[in-house]
């Protein structure tokens, strides 16, 4: 069977182009997020926002079966303006927004203070060890292969909803956690996520 | 090809008690090996991915049918059979199979997997292709016994078998190909990562054929140095009639059944038979794969003919006359990987075949074929099964699906 080839060197603009591929899906834009352990025959994992004010690539939340987790994934900005998304929110448990920062050696979580900024015709990306949307208190667990519907609210307060599916994963510690975690770029510093509750 | 013709051995009956040794086989091995490299009687039309683009290679992830069956066989494999955790139900399942099915749509395309720790790893696809396979005991799981193909179930015991647990069964299975190690092997810890909620790793095989590119489009060859796969169903229609079923509800349509055998074979057995020996015992040339009545390997065997001993060219105990099959809905499609552990202290190797026989109906095909095998093969004498598993191939899924959907969701 003939196969068709990549090239390596274009592999990067292939990414893009796949990425800000954004459709809607079944379930986008629904307030509806109390049955989401049933497999629906339009969804993939590879969920992602409505159109919105914004493009939600790869979008995903750590899988957890209580207690706090983190939804992360690429945000798109391919307007003139810059965007601001002032809070999230979800069903299952309230939501803050978060960053990583430097304090006295060691990187800690803390409240992204005036919100995240999505800068016109840019890309913002929510990662372990950086920005990223937190869930402070789970109501119930969320099962690897579920899916979670988000809301975000935007300084002009319009809102849009996208929805990410949950991985397995044991990075993105949300205590402290030596050997853990994802290093910050521009540092050296072990990498190691120290939470501290704000709730 | 100056192979020699139909050279007679000392004899068939010394043969027959495993204790023939003929000397002289290594320098006509040498001789056939040299000959064989100037003869494109065995090249087959496969397109050949140029070397500078073996990395950049792309194998379909969606469609109605999966991938990794009818393509062309990449140089590397891992065999990956789970089982599923207790409690995992049909929506368990579900949610399973979707990120799996995610991961390998992503990783197969040059893309790394969603929350990939290793993303660099995931830009070369190499022609990765992920098969999944269901086993007797994900219907059960599932609660959908009523859909399992009725072939997918534990072969009747073979008086050749030694099977050990070590390498057989699993509810899950994937096969992992690409024609790059590092790609296999970092698909393989995605899918195992994002699988461990729900299954436990239950064996692994892993195995290689030639290098992509080394030898394109020839059959390969196993570590007894035999062309291994040269009846293989040619692409077209005889490869539509072998491997897929062709109707039926949407989770049979466009699927296909997959046994896994562990084939361990004795190359310290295998060393005591000079090489006309070991040609009368798979009925065949080693250099060429022509069946000892022909010049080439595709020639069609002669069963009926004569040498001047009286005896048939073609031993009836031969590995050839014994699989032998004309029919295409009784031809099976062997996509087998060579494997080799690590010798022993005294440098006893452990090495053979992951045996991978793909074929729409288990029992119409496969079975009659291992039972001839089983009863007469002299091959049996220098190999053993010790593993044994099989699965059905569900069909394959469209973009934004997963695989199983069909029979689950």
């Amino acid at each position: 069977m003939p196969s068709s080839t990549i090239s390596g060197r274009r592999a990067p603009v292939v990414l893009l182009a796949a990425g800000l591929l954004i459709g809607g899906i079944a379930g986008c834009g629904s307030s509806d997020t109390s049955s989401t352990t049933t497999p629906t025959a339009s969804a993939s994992t590879s969920a992602s926002a409505s159109t919105g004010v914004l493009g939600v690539r790869d979008p995903w939340v750590k899988a957890a079966d209580k207690g706090m987790t983190a939804a992360f994934g690429t945000l798109v900005n391919t307007g003139d303006t810059d965007v601001t998304i002032t809070a999230a929110s979800t069903e299952v448990s309230p939501m803050e927004l978060h960053e990583m920062t430097m304090k006295d050696g060691q990187m800690v979580m803390q409240a992204k203070q005036g919100g995240i900024v999505i800068k016109a015709r840019s890309e913002h990306v929510l990662q372990p060890g950086g920005d990223h949307l937190m869930l402070m208190n789970l109501t119930r667990p969320v099962p690897a292969g579920d899916e979670l519907t988000v809301t975000l609210t935007f300084a002009d307060g319009r809102t849009q909803t996208f929805t990410a599916v949950a991985k397995p994963f044991t990075g993105a510690q949300e205590s402290y956690a030596p050997g853990h975690g994802q290093p910050m770029p521009g540092t050296s510093a072990t990498p190691t996520m120290t939470m501290s509750p704000a709730s | 090809m100056t192979d020699e013709p139909t050279r007679r051995p000392v004899g068939r009956r010394g043969l027959l008690t495993g204790a023939a040794l003929t000397a002289g086989g290594a320098l006509a091995g040498a001789a056939a090996l040299t000959a064989a490299r100037h003869d494109d009687q065995g090249v087959r039309g496969a397109e050949a991915v140029p070397v500078a683009q073996v990395g950049s290679a792309v194998e379909p992830f969606h469609g109605p049918r999966q991938a990794g069956v009818a393509t062309e066989a990449q140089a590397h494999a891992a065999f990956v059979a789970f089982d599923l955790k207790p409690g995992v139900d049909r929506a368990g399942l579900g949610r399973m199979l979707r990120l799996l099915s995610d991961d390998a749509a992503r990783l197969t395309q040059g893309r790394p997997a969603l929350a990939d720790t290793e993303p660099e790893l995931g830009l070369l696809p190499a022609r990765l292709t992920v098969t999944f396979g269901f086993g007797p005991g994900l219907y059960r799981a599932a609660g959908v016994d009523d859909r399992r193909p009725p072939s997918v179930a534990d072969l009747p015991p073979l008086r050749i078998d030694r099977l050990q647990p070590r390498w057989s069964g699993g509810d899950l299975l994937l096969q992992i190909c690409a024609d790059d190690p590092l790609t296999v092997a970092h698909a393989q810890r995605v899918l195992i990562k994002d699988s461990r909620p729900f299954a436990a790793v239950r064996w692994v095989q892993q195995g290689f054929r030639r290098a992509a590119g080394a030898e394109p489009g020839r059959t390969q060859r196993n570590l007894f140095g035999q062309l291994d796969g040269t009846a293989n169903p040619q692409p077209g229609s005889p490869l539509e009639t072998a491997v897929w079923v062709p109707d039926g509800p949407a989770w049979l349509r466009d699927s296909s059944t997959l046994v896994v055998r562990r084939i361990s074979m004795n190359l310290e057995t295998w060393d005591l038979l000079g090489r006309a020996d070991r040609e009368l015992a798979v009925g065949r040339r080693l250099g060429t794969g022509a069946p000892l009545t022909g010049s080439a390997e595709h020639d069609e065997p002669d069963f009926a003919a004569l040498g001047p001993d009286g005896l048939t060219v073609i031993p009836d105990f031969s590995h050839l006359t014994r699989a032998h099959v004309t029919d295409d809905r009784l031809r099976i499609l062997r996509r087998a990987y060579n494997y080799d552990g690590v010798p022993a202290a005294d440098g006893t190797a452990d090495s053979g075949l992951i045996f991978a026989a793909y074929q729409a109906d288990i029992t119409r095909q496969f079975l009659p074929i291992q039972r001839r095998l089983a009863e007469r093969d002299l091959l049996n004498e220098w190999t053993t099964p010790i593993g044994s598993a099989v699965f059905a191939v569900p069909p394959g899924c469209p973009e934004g699906g997963w695989v199983g959907q069909q029979l689950l969701g």
